[in-house]
Order: C-alpha cells, then structure tokens, then sequence
C-alpha cells in the first residue's frame, strides 16, 4: 500500500445541499453562518437542523469570521501524509463571537510564541477548481 | 439505578503485545476463536454454555458481524452485540454484557478482541480510506470530511494536543508531571513481561527529550501501535460460583458521549469522564477514595491526566500537582495502570482498551505477579474513545 504524498490529491470540502451557501460565501469572501430562528443560537457546522434544540428553522446570517484562537496543536509531523508540505501546520480551534468554534489554520503564527487567545482575522484561501477554505491569521 | 453487582468477569485472555509482530498472521475470525476459547478455559467454562457474545470489527465482514462470529464459534446466542466506540469499546462490551446478564438475557457472555496481524489476501482489497484518515471519516457527507479534515484536523494526535494546549492554558503548564505519568507506569511496564517496554526504562526527562509531534505532546507520550489481543468472559454470579478464580463482580458503570471532534466539544478542556465516572462510582456506592487501584484509558499522558481530574480523585485543574504528589506505578500510593498502561503496554488497536480491564481482573484475582498490589479489592476502569469524545468506566469489585 503506498501512502506516497503525490498519490492522494489534498482533501477539499466537497459541499452538500444543506452545507452549500456556507462555501459559495466564502469564495466571494464573506463568512455566513446558520442561526437557529427558534431558539435564537448561531449554528457550525452547517446542518440540516439545530443542534441546540432541533428546530429546522435555520438562516444564514452574515458575520465577520474575526475571533480568538480558542486552542491549537503545531503538527511536526503531518496529520496525514497530504499535509507533508504544510508542516510545521498550525491547526486551530477559532472561537467566533457569535458562540461557535470553527476548525482553521493560523497560517502565519509563530508556533513558538503562539498561546490560546490570540485575536485572528479571517484568510480565503482560493484554489483554482476548488472550495475556498476559511483559514486565520494574527490579527 | 443500574447494576446490582451480580453480573461478574471470571476468565481472560491477553496476548503479549508485539512489534514487529512474531506470532503468524491469522484471520480475525481465527483470532477471535482463540481468544475466546483461551478466556473461556481460564474461567473453567464450556464452549457450549456460551448463550451471548459481544464484538467489534473483524477484518473479514464489513456488517453482519455478530451472526459470522456465532456461526464461526458454533454458537447460538442471545445477545449479539457490536460495539462502535474506539477507545471506550471493551469498557462499553463489559457493562453491556453485566447489564444483559443481569436482566437475564443470557448466562455466559464472550466478548473478544483479535489484534494480531492477518493474512495478505490473494486478491486486492478495495482501498480503505482509514489508511489515510484514521478515526476520521473522509466519507462525502461527513461532516469531518467537510469541516476538519480539509484544515488537517485528521487522527488523535491533533486533538488530544488541543486538550493538553487548552488544559494547560487554563490550570498552567507542567509539562513533567505529565512526563511522570509516562515515567511512573514504564516502571509498571518494566515489571510486566507482556510490555511492549518491559526491557526499556524511560525517565521524565527521557519523556521530555523525545521528539515533538504535536505540540505540546512528545513522542513518549504517544503509544506505541504494536499487535495484540484480548478477552475475557462474563457470567452470571450464581455460574460464576463454579469458576477457577475469584470472580470479579461489575459493580457500577457509566457512559457519556458529547462529541465526534473537539472543535465541537461542548465544555472543553472538561470531559465526558466526570459524568461516565460519577454514574459508575455511585452505581456501586464507592467514592473514588476506596478504590485499591485505577486501570484508566491513556492512548496519551493527558488523557490519563484528564481522566484522573475528572474522574474525581483531585479538584478539577489539581491534576498536576496531584500526580507530582503521588506514585503512579505499581509500587506506590496510587497505583495506576499497572500493566504499564498502553503507554508501556503497546496499543495493539482496540485491544488496547481490553488491557486496562484485564489488568483490572488479574489484580482482582491476584494474578499479577512480581506487580501484584497489597490491596486488590476494587478497581476503577476506563475506556477513551475518539479525542475525550466517548467515555466508558467502570467500578468492579472481587468477589468477598
């Protein structure tokens, strides 16, 4: 079984119908989230019904996508062998003020120096052909 | 609420941990039978008296698992259960198997897990995407295809280094106390000739001096993948009275699950442990105070960190200064994974959660040799599945 890098393409989010508007808005650059019109809580990951109460009664809201980096781990070693190229990789939980936490990269911290708290702002990452990514950076 | 205590664990089995493996490849059905007759001639029971059986995965039938291993062992059953929750599989096989036994479902229950190598099949297999992922699926729909894995939030190592990064953030960072843990149960390991480090010490300092992998964690903080497996066999107390050794009663359980991964955890660095282990404790009507020993989950050093805090045997963020305060091998006032843990042990798949129980049950049964404890009486136990995401415990008690 070979796990050389260049055998398995970088995974990329492939959209489903409830998930779909959350990457559309990110590839014109603006971070959407869903809020629950029932019990009144913001909603990540995007899903077909509230995970607060179960209501179907989702909306998208348009947000900063700014917050706090809620916490993190620097991968050494990769997380798995796509991400051979990446390396040291910041992998970031990024905690939004609307009181969600988002999976991102803080794609110019000092693993060094970084610490849970750090303010970051939001990085669109376009790749041709691809979904666009949500990544962070030091505010 | 719960157990009455009746339902006991009377025979194992546990192969020694392996890497490179030595023992020759079989089939996970072939493991599965071995294992399960070698638990059941510990306990002094007849294949044909098992009427229950509780499994994982086998490498041979994606579904339809429980019907296979009957058929294969030439059973009929009337507990048929697959367990789907990692780490905190074997932990969640036992209580199921005491619950089912208790409401007299059935009398004598297997539950086995075949880690060891199996054969190269003659014709390919289909690609498996767990090769790449681990626990996470890639599967389109996922929402860990969609929202994590794409940023490399991939695996355990990742997620447990977000607990210990938040965790220390929080209580302050020692990073040796969590190295002891590590020290502590190698000198368990080195006592323990089925150890994956039974000939290799290792030091805080060694601990500390080993590579970083995902920071904060080390490489010896990490367990080591080797091959293995284990089982054992429940019965009924009234069966259990004709056993070869003492019978281990399953006095209390708990179980709590919140979250897939921890980006969504709903209280991180708090964990699913102090519910799964409040439910055990005051089913069996113990404090964590009066056990002899703890036999709790570590595929990392802060996991065993995490679940001794949140377990309840220090104040929630004392964690570090109690384990700097006592010691953690078999030799000291809190012996803990006495085995070596699989951070001594091996981690031989999910077998490496059936390690903690069994250790439990030998210590019980006073079975552990040159690591036997002083006082054996009751045991605490837990299993860890995903990242602090699927908690199992257990309270279990040898029989007076």
């Amino acid at each position: 079984m070979t796990t050389d890098p260049g055998t398995f393409p970088k995974p990329r989010p492939l959209p489903t119908a409830d998930t779909a508007p959350y990457w559309a808005a990110l590839a014109d650059e603006r971070v959407v989230l869903q809020h629950c019109d029932a019990c009144d809580r913001f909603v990540h990951y995007p899903r077909h019904r509230c995970p607060h109460c179960l209501s179907d009664r989702l909306s998208w809201r348009e947000v900063s996508g700014a917050g706090t980096v809620f916490t993190f781990s620097v991968a050494r070693q990769p997380t798995a062998v796509m991400f051979a190229d990446e390396v040291p990789q910041v992998i970031a939980v990024v905690e939004l003020p609307e009181g969600v936490r988002i999976t991102s990269t803080v794609v110019d911290a000092d693993p060094d120096t970084l610490r849970c708290g750090a303010a970051v702002v939001p990085v669109f990452d376009h790749q041709p052909g691809e979904t666009t990514l949500l990544r962070h950076r030091l505010a | 609420m719960g157990l009455r205590g009746d339902a006991c664990i009377v025979g194992y089995s546990e192969w020694a941990s392996e890497r490179p493996a030595l023992r020759a490849p079989r089939q996970s059905l072939a493991q599965w039978a071995d294992l399960a007759a070698e638990a059941l001639a510990d306990a002094g029971i007849e294949a044909g008296e098992v009427d229950g059986l509780v499994c994982t995965e086998v490498f041979e039938s994606r579904a339809f698992v429980p019907a296979t291993i009957a058929e294969y062992c030439g059973w009929s059953v009337n507990l048929a259960e697959r367990v789907d929750l990692g780490g905190a599989t074997p932990v969640g096989m036992v209580w199921r198997a005491a619950a089912a036994i208790e409401l007299g479902i059935c009398d004598v229950v297997v539950m086995a897990v075949p880690a060891d190598p199996t054969p190269t099949s003659p014709v390919p297999r289909p690609f498996d995407d767990r090769m790449l992922f681990g626990a996470s699926s890639n599967a389109w729909g996922s929402p860990q295809a969609e929202f994590d894995i794409p940023y490399g939030n991939v695996a355990q190592n990742c997620g447990f280094a977000m607990y210990a990064q938040r965790y220390h953030d929080q209580y302050g960072w020692d990073e040796r106390a969590r190295a002891k843990i590590v020290a502590d149960q190698r000198v368990s390991a080195n006592a323990n000739p089925a150890a994956i480090f039974h000939d290799v010490p290792a030091t805080i300092d060694d601990v500390l001096g080993s590579r970083m992998i995902a920071d904060p964690l080390h490489l010896l903080e990490i367990v080591m993948p080797c091959s293995g497996g284990a089982a054992v066999v429940l019965c009924s107390a009234e069966r259990a009275a004709r056993t070869r050794h003492r019978p281990v009663h399953v006095a209390g359980f708990g179980e709590r699950l919140t979250h897939k991964t921890p980006t969504y955890a709903p209280d991180l660095p708090h964990t699913p442990v102090a519910a799964a282990a409040h439910s055990a404790f005051s089913m069996a009507g113990v404090a964590p105070a009066d056990v002899d020993m703890v036999q709790i989950y570590d595929c990392y050093s802060i996991t065993a960190l995490l679940t001794i805090e949140d377990s309840g045997f220090c104040a929630k963020g004392q964690a570090q200064a109690f384990v700097n305060d006592h010691g953690l091998s078999f030799r000291g006032d809190f012996p803990c994974n006495t085995h070596g843990g699989q951070l001594g042990f091996g981690q031989s798949g999910l077998a490496g959660g059936m390690s903690h129980v069994v250790e439990a049950v030998r210590q019980v049964q006073g079975r552990a040799g040159d690591r036997q404890l002083g006082r054996h009486d009751t045991a605490y136990v837990t299993g860890t599945g995903g990242v602090m995401s699927e908690q199992s415990a257990l309270v279990l008690r040898g029989a007076r």
